[in-house]
């Protein structure tokens, strides 16, 4: 089939950036849309065109690198799928098809669809994870975990760390990205002895990188690649009422 | 006899020199010498393990962490180490150091290190708990793994492998990885192939991404509390050598193109392993060889190459356009039939076919282990049936995966809860559901045992240099078991590396360094000089398109089956190519800022090294062993035949500059404890 792209060009942080289409024929419906690109990417370079830049790394919707909003929506039309996943079977012939970057006053534009993420990092390293210095694990079946508890923690766990959510999130929030974290940890017993400082301190990390605040709009959980729940959310804002409840004192009644 | 001694040029294995296998000259199966005149490498002096401690073998491993030396923690505060790379074993090793108090720091290329290809590891973990009282024991994990690695491993290493092994689990608990559990509470294990007990820890489909997860939490703890400096989109092109010791790393900051140069007391390479050489693969995209190739031509050993690990159950190649292989977990051999019709060319859609009229041809060839022999062994049967005119799908290279009846014993909703997101992944590549039509598989490259040389301490053949995980050649041998790789890259970076760097750092901290010291300049020299030619061929190829053409020579003929006139073909081809790459790839853009096609022409250019590497080990080692199938020594029954009186060692070679023939270096093994015998699953 025969295509036509209107993909965000932007050499630098400090481009104001732009659309360029660009026609894409003899696509295959076998392709997956990062294919597409390469061959885009191929015909460019020959032609002596800057190549667009996308991340991109496992290809199995796994590793989270990959992200690009797809006529409007984050990681394109399937549900569940990354951008890697995604495949040209469908889209139609002729079809007119704009591909932008995450948008996100925290997610700075670095190249053309390519973003600086790193804030996600920064939001684990204020405690998305649970002390266990190397070593000093006791035995795996000291504690027992219930299975249902096990795997809706696997569920939160499951989080790619993709920022679709972000982009998707008119407030660019990342709340659905640190809820899951915060979900993973505190659903298991392990967890239990951090469960305040670690809410804490992502939630204060998130605000101070830039990421606006969460009104429940839940585009994040529909663009989500993994299926993260609005539940985890909810989690999130009882863990958080609770921790500086008790750092702060009970509200005067 | 064509055995050549030390010093000597050699167009084929020596043979008679490694005098425990036997007296000299007993040689019935020496290969004959068709020598075209190609001198394609010397014998050097022999190598030994020398930091591993002889007698029992339950204690080696205590033996040698009470012998090493300790660095006090005030000291270790002035002691700084490089870790390239952050999957399983870079990330747990980063964040094990950095508790432990040293100066920490960690260098990934992708935007965050949580992306490192770890996380694309599905089936599991294997651990020697034995929690299904089924005969597992610590025993029994070292006595699979050095089977299943048909005899071409170091029973010191697999031995402590496998005692570490248990220490994982706990770890990976404490940390808050989601394993699958039973409805009591406790964690559920399945089997995994090359083994007849249930050992295999598992986090649904996704126990790399939960186990990297925890590793990756562990390494931002240490990174928030300033014990480990991170650097993300950094790639290391170069390693600094001084004084014979490794010091520091030449890097490229991806994103503004800025070369640096960072100095550090010892060196560690996590960076994975060269399954990328044959361009499709079920690596991700980035994976390369670059870091542990810059180290080989610095003087480091590079051990096995030809060992490669093609594995059996992943997603076919649909066309030209293809950019990667997607694999389906060995876990669903669990419950999946593998089978092709047993007439060729029978084209009828899978479920019109009739029981009797189809082969299910690993519970036939293999009755003990089924659907479960390990992966080297069911790739090629797969191969065979293939090549035989039986495959299934357009391209006839594809063999059914089947859960018809799996699903009629167990229901869908079991099915579902253990191979969900298999079956999502796998529909969404091909357009199938799997519920109702068998899943098509071909065997895929997916794992490389080969790697930088290691001691017993993981430290390379230049001190200073540790390697860890996939990048190192040690525990797998000729061919790794399901559920191993995870494991040993944990049990490296967790608990092997952190007690044995110690006793090198005791020495340190070294002399300070800076940008002008003469080999800190020769290697960052060398840096921008590759760079500039590459940005300056402006030729008429792109990197990929001779990514591919390299990745067709190696699977042609350094793939699932290698012949001594394909290996040699191959040698020339890959030559010719190289010297077209250096001539006409285009590579768009300048070195500054972020340049995609630029990172990627500097790995192909290092994979082209290699693969001549590969080629030049798998001609020499003329036996079959595990991974490594030469055509022409196969059993009666087309297993893979080894041949121990003449290659029962470790391949280590030296580089001695481009287009000059390597030195063989070679390592005997010796077996006290697990005695080699002919593989069988049967």
């Amino acid at each position: 089939m025969n295509l036509t792209l209107r993909i965000w060009r932007q050499t630098g942080p400090d481009d104001p950036g732009r659309m360029v289409s660009y026609q894409v024929p003899d696509v295959s419906p076998d392709m997956s849309f990062l294919e597409m690109l390469d061959v885009l990417n191929d015909r460019l370079t020959l032609d002596g065109e800057a190549p667009v830049a996308f991340d991109h790394d496992c290809r199995e919707g796994i590793c989270g690198a990959c992200g690009m909003v797809i006529n409007g929506v984050a990681h394109g039309p399937e549900r569940a799928t990354t951008a890697c996943q995604l495949h040209m079977r469908h889209f139609r012939d002729g079809q007119t098809i704009d591909i932008e970057p995450w948008r996100a006053k925290a997610f700075p534009v670095i190249k053309d669809l390519v973003v600086d993420r790193s804030a996600f990092d920064r939001i684990v390293a204020a405690g998305g994870y649970i002390t266990a210095p190397t070593g000093a694990a006791p035995e795996a079946h000291a504690q027992l975990v219930r299975k249902s508890d096990a795997d809706a923690a696997f569920e939160s766990a499951a989080c790619i760390g993709c920022g679709a959510c972000v982009a998707a999130c008119p407030n660019g929030s990342a709340m659905l990205f640190t809820a899951a974290k915060v979900s993973h940890l505190s659903l298991l017993p392990q967890g239990q002895p951090e469960r305040s400082t670690r809410v804490v301190g992502m939630i204060d990390a998130h605000d101070a990188e830039g990421f606006g605040g969460c009104t429940n709009i839940g585009e994040c959980t529909a663009v989500c690649p993994k299926g993260i729940p609005l539940t985890s959310i909810g989690r999130l804002n009882r863990d958080y009422l609770k921790a500086t409840r008790d750092r702060d004192g009970a509200p005067a009644t | 006899m064509n055995s050549p001694r030390p010093g000597q040029r050699g167009e084929f294995a020596p043979t008679s020199t490694s005098g425990h296998h036997g007296p000299q000259g007993e040689v019935e199966t020496a290969p004959p010498n068709s020598s075209g005149g190609l001198d394609l490498f010397t014998l050097g002096e022999p190598i030994a393990d020398t930091k591993a401690p002889d007698g029992p073998i339950e204690t080696r491993w205590q033996r040698r962490r009470f012998d090493a030396k300790l660095v006090n923690p005030a000291n270790r505060r002035k002691l700084t180490v490089i870790v390239v790379g952050t999957g399983l074993a870079g990330g747990s090793a980063a964040a094990t150091l950095g508790e432990q108090g040293y100066r920490v720091r960690s260098y990934c290329y992708q935007d965050s290190p949580r992306r490192a290809h770890s996380i694309a590891a599905q089936g599991g973990i294997n651990a020697a708990k034995n929690y299904r009282n089924d005969g597992d024991s610590i025993q029994r994990l070292f006595y699979d793994t050095v089977k299943g690695g048909d005899f071409r491993s170091r029973e010191s290493n697999v031995r402590r492998l496998a005692e570490v092994s248990v220490e994982i689990i706990d770890q990976a608990v404490a940390q808050g990885v989601p394993f699958a559990r039973e409805y009591g509470g406790l964690l559920d294990t399945r089997s995994f192939g090359g083994a007849q007990v249930q050992r295999t820890f598992y986090a649904r489909g996704q126990t790399g991404q939960q186990l990297l997860l925890g590793a990756y939490q562990a390494l931002e703890r240490q990174i928030g509390q300033g014990r480990v400096e991170m650097h993300s989109r950094h790639e290391m092109l170069e390693l600094i050598v001084v004084d014979g010791r490794a010091r520091g790393i030449v890097v490229r900051d991806l994103v503004t193109g800025e070369i640096g140069c960072d100095f550090a007391d010892a060196v560690v390479l996590a960076s994975g392993g060269y399954g990328n050489v044959f361009y499709l693969s079920t690596n991700a995209k980035g994976c390369n060889v670059t870091a542990t190739w810059r180290a080989h031509r610095k003087g480091a050993l590079f051990a096995n190459p030809c060992y490669t690990q093609i594995h059996p159950t992943c997603i076919p190649v649909s066309g030209d356009h293809q950019s990667k292989l997607t694999l389906m977990s060995e876990s669903l051999r669990n419950d999946g039939r593998v089978w092709v019709p047993k007439a060729a060319g029978d084209d009828r859609p899978p479920r019109q076919i009739p029981e009797d009229e189809r082969d299910y041809f690993l519970e036939r060839m293999y009755p003990s282990f089924g659907n479960l022999v390990p992966r080297d062994i069911a790739s090629r049967a797969a191969k065979n049936v293939c090549d035989s005119g039986r495959g299934v799908g357009q391209t006839g290279l594809g063999v059914y995966l089947d859960f018809a009846d799996a699903i009629d014993r167990l229901g869908r909703s079991t099915i579902a809860d253990r191979y969900g997101n298999l079956f999502e992944m796998y529909q969404r590549i091909t357009g199938e559901d799997p519920y109702e039509v068998p899943m098509r598989i071909y065997p895929a490259v997916h794992y490389t045992m080969g790697g930088l040389w290691v001691d017993y301490d993981l430290q390379a053949t230049i001190p200073g240099l540790f390697v860890i995980g996939e990048a190192n050649f040690s525990d797998h041998g000729a061919n790794r078991l399901g559920a191993s790789a995870l494991m040993q890259g944990l049990a490296d970076g967790y608990f092997v590396l952190p007690s044995t760097i110690a006793d090198y750092l005791a020495a340190g901290p070294f002399e300070a360094l800076t940008d002008e010291h003469p080999e800190v300049v020769a290697a960052r020299d060398d840096v921008t000089d590759r760079l500039s030619r590459l940005l300056a061929c402006q030729g008429d190829r792109t990197v990929d398109s001779f990514h591919r053409e390299l990745g067709q020579i190696m699977w042609d003929h350094c793939g699932m089956e290698r012949t001594d006139a394909g290996l040699r073909k191959a040698l020339a081809e890959i030559r010719a190519l190289r010297d077209q790459f250096w001539q006409r790839v285009k590579v768009p853009g300048d070195g500054e800022g972020l340049n995609q096609a630029l990172e990627k022409a500097g790995r192909v250019a290092d994979f082209f090294e290699l693969a001549e590497l590969m080629c030049v080990d798998a001609l020499h080692r003329t036996e079959s062993a595990g991974g490594h199938f030469r055509a022409e020594s196969q059993t009666p029954e087309g297993e893979a035949q080894r041949d121990d009186d003449h290659f029962s060692y470790v391949a280590a070679w030296e580089f001695t500059g481009a287009d000059q023939p390597p030195v063989l270096h070679r390592e005997d093994l010796h077996f006290e404890y697990v005695h080699p015998t002919q593989r069988s699953y049967k």
